[in-house]
């Protein structure tokens, strides 16, 4: 988009990268913000549903359309207390550093080929990092809030979502294995094609990781069943007890925003990101020369794709909270360390021995319509010295393909979609 | 006083049409990261000084990532903020009790602190202006992405300096392993070790005595609370608290 | 811009008029070389020994420790780095970001052990003050 201003509008380089990365800022709050209104007034409707009740039928409508809104205004008009013996500042700072996480990883997130906030080479790692970090809020908010409960309240979140980032981690680590980077783009590019190249359906191993996943990610973002520092605000009090108006919703806000995060990031490694279950641009003939609406459309239709995906995870965490009951604070750790941990781990070995033994698939021979794209790795150390050498001496490489890998250059700035490039490493 | 002003925004323009924002965003992670870290040295309530600690280390790894280091700057986030720091403010809430939050140092201890800080500080920034090569300003092309090469160089393969007798570099002998296999492995073997041996020394240990802890939560004052631990405690060493 | 409206003031800007928002903006037009990082990773490895030597409090120890490996490895980014190595200057390249990723693996290590450590001297003498850690004076 820089480019786009700094050619036709003419504005100096400088102005031009400000204003993108504004447009890349103030979108992704647009989709925290509005998709948190939106979940809110979701969640009670589900909620009711699966209680066999209505939710919210009064206001703005028949089915409360403009209940968020309402919610909205009264946590805005609510009076802004602190207890006497909290910390001021970290008291006040606390939503603050775990709404700032939660955003923070949307940055790495791509919503379609190429539209990313930044595209980082280490994209899976980064978001997987972030999210970490929202550990520090709770922790904080606990501790300032000069109250015993919530301290206790906040160090059991806190030490249930550490627990959770080492299956989460590995879980997360089969799909980079499979595609070959870090890069969340090629993740995402690399299950183009129809649904069948989706990693879900890679091998029963991946079947398995990707439940392993949605529970790590439950478990991550202290939903139910795994939301017992939540839970106990309602029998002692959890960490943001102290809390009331718009500083709590900076808190929901970071937890819905985490939701839809996972969703998205479990869209994008197993579930084909922005790729549809159909490849209709494929199926139209549209290629690099059909010209930039086209491109614009394709993109924007894959946005569609991932922002649908993820709220059906959404959807499904909240369909989950409002089914199961509660697990307690031992259960929580005997799930992480006797279950997710040991399955993740013994899943990733089942991944790699099926990588190694039927690297090209279960089913040879599919047409070139159906197969799964050779997408390249867009990385330029394979052009550097000893690059092409490096990929000749290198076993797994199919030497058919060494000639076009050889005389291929790699672009990193190019945004076309399903340019081949450089052919893929492993076959 | 307004014409002055506006001739200021005036004179203010031309250097503005060239804004490096590499160089903005890089004073600003900096100007985070060592504001922060003077204020763990200021601060005197060790939460808040876990929580400056952070926010300098969060900085750095921005400050990676603005240099290109992008594998690090993510691990320095998931390892170093994410879990170093998360365990220490685990640490520090479970010790911050009252009189422990805030320990104030004696002023003759802050002067010389000072004035050795200020000592090394002159000659670090000294030698970091001596050499030539280090001022001189940074290159457009901020060369290729660097995870791919850094994760083989953990395994052993180097694809940036080949050895020399291997393939890449043109020889014909088989590859000479030249990475960072070996140190790899130790410092896994060494994260178990360190691990392990963390746990066994936090265990709950069953004891004899009471734990000196215990005994001065029951007494009242902290003066008298320390002295009565210290008491307990030479007790439980000599009586030998049953690991 | 709040004291240009002293008339000393005003006059110095004057005189100094063209050199004074250039010197301003300098910091944000001149692009950052290694020596900028190697400063930020002298004041962080400062900050951190100041902080070793000042604190009683056995955590803020640890923290000053955790600067000291900070400041060392902003040094070794800044030195591996290909973007800020300058015309014609040499990086330690790949090299670099290894013993820096290193770097925080053993402090994460030894983060651990010294937290072990401080957590059994406040379990036995029911404080964290380093200054009352003298059991084996003489």
């Amino acid at each position: 988009m820089a480019d786009l201003l700094i050619n036709t509008f003419g504005l100096p380089d400088w102005l031009a990268w400000s204003v993108t990365a504004m447009v890349a800022a103030v979108l992704i709050l647009n989709v925290i913000a509005g998709g948190a209104l939106v979940f809110i007034w979701a969640e009670r409707k589900i909620a009711a549903r699966i209680q066999d009740r209505l939710g919210p039928t009064r206001t703005g409508g028949r089915f409360g359309w403009l209940q968020s809104l309402a919610d909205g205004i009264k946590l805005l008009a609510k009076e802004d207390l602190m207890p006497e013996g909290a910390d001021a500042l970290l008291f006040r700072i606390a939503p603050y550093v775990s709404f700032c996480a939660s955003f923070c990883a949307f940055i790495a997130l791509p919503f379609a080929f190429d539209v990313v906030g930044q595209r980082l080479n280490v994209g899976v790692f980064f978001v997987v990092a972030v999210l970490g970090l929202e550990v520090f809020g709770v922790i904080l908010a606990g501790y300032a809030s000069a109250s015993k409960w919530s301290l206790f309240g906040a160090m059991r979140e806190a030490a249930q979502v550490v627990s959770y980032e080492v299956p989460l981690g590995m879980c997360v680590v089969v799909p980079v294995m499979l595609a070959g980077s870090m890069d969340l783009v090629t993740i995402g590019e690399k299950q183009a094609g129809w649904f069948t190249n989706w990693y879900l359906f890679h091998d029963p191993f991946t079947f398995v990781i990707f439940w392993v996943y949605v529970t790590c990610a439950v478990a991550s973002v202290n939903r139910a069943p795994f939301d017992l520092a939540e839970a106990e605000s309602e029998l002692v009090a959890g960490f943001h007890t102290e809390y009331s108006g718009l500083r709590w919703s900076f808190f929901f806000m970071a937890e819905y925003g985490s939701m839809f995060l996972v969703s998205a990031l479990a869209a994008v490694l197993f579930l084909g990101g922005w790729n549809g279950p159909v490849p209709v641009a494929r199926l139209l003939g549209l290629s690099e020369g059909t010209g930039d609406t086209a491109h614009y459309l394709v993109r924007l239709v894959g946005c569609g794709n991932l922002l649908l995906k993820a709220t059906l995870g959404v959807l499904v965490m909240m369909w989950i909270r409002w089914t199961l009951p509660r697990l307690r604070i031992d259960q929580v750790m005997t799930t992480c360390l006797k279950y997710c941990t040991p399955i993740a781990a013994a899943m990733f070995a089942g991944v790699l021995l099926w990588q190694l033994a039927l690297p090209g698939g279960l089913v040879r021979g599919l047409p070139h319509w159906l197969s799964r794209p050779s997408g390249e790795i867009r990385e330029g150390w394979l052009e550097g010295p000893g690059g092409r050498a490096v990929q000749r001496s290198r076993t797994t490489s199919d030497p058919s393909q060494a000639a076009p890998r050889a005389a291929a250059m790699p672009e990193p700035s190019v945004s076309r979609p399903g340019s081949h490039g450089v052919a893929e490493v492993r076959p | 006083m307004s014409g002055a002003s506006i001739g200021l925004l005036a004179a203010f323009t031309p250097p503005l049409a060239a804004i490096n924002w590499h160089s903005v965003l890089f004073f600003l992670f900096a100007v985070v990261a060592c504001a922060c870290a003077v204020a763990v040295v200021l601060a005197d309530n060790v939460v808040r000084m876990a929580f400056y600690l952070v926010l300098s280390l969060g900085a750095t790894a921005g400050l990676f990532f603005l240099a290109g280091a992008e594998f690090v700057g993510a691990m320095q986030l998931m390892i170093y903020v994410g879990g170093t720091l998360v365990l220490l403010v685990f640490g520090v809430m479970l010790t911050a009790q009252a009189p422990f939050v805030a320990i104030k140092t004696s002023s003759s201890d802050r002067v010389l602190a000072g004035l050795v800080g200020a000592a090394l500080l002159v000659v670090l920034l000294q030698s970091a202006f001596r050499v030539d090569a280090w001022r001189r300003p940074a290159v457009a092309d901020p060369g290729p992405p660097t995870a791919t090469p850094l994760g083989m160089a953990l395994l052993g393969i180097r694809v940036d300096e080949p050895a020399a007798g291997s393939p890449a570099a043109g020889g014909s002998v088989a590859v000479v392993r030249n990475g960072y296999l070996l140190p790899f492995e130790i410092v896994s073997v060494h994260l178990l070790v360190v691990l392990v041996g963390a746990a066994y020394l936090a265990r709950a240990k069953r004891r004899r005595t009471p734990r000196a802890i215990d005994v001065a939560a029951s007494s009242t004052g902290p003066e008298t609370a320390a002295r009565e631990a210290r008491r307990s405690s030479t007790s439980a060493l000599v009586s030998g608290g049953r690991p | 811009m709040m004291f240009c409206s002293a008339a000393p003031c005003a006059v110095a800007l004057a005189a100094g008029f063209p050199a004074l928002p250039l010197l301003a903006a300098a910091p944000f037009t001149t692009p950052v070389g290694v020596a900028h990082y190697l400063v930020v990773g002298a004041i962080l490895f400062t900050t951190g020994v100041v902080c070793m030597a000042l604190k009683r409090n056995a955590l803020g120890v640890l923290m000053g420790i955790e600067l000291v490996l900070n400041g060392a490895n902003v040094n070794f980014v800044a030195f591996s780095s290909s973007y800020l190595r300058g015309e014609g200057a040499a990086s330690l390249g790949l090299d670099g970001q290894a013993i820096a990723l290193f770097v925080i693996l053993l402090a994460a290590a030894e983060a651990a052990v010294a937290l072990a450590i401080t957590l059994n001297f406040y379990n036995n003498h029911a404080t964290v003050d380093v200054d009352q850690a003298d059991d084996l004076k003489g």
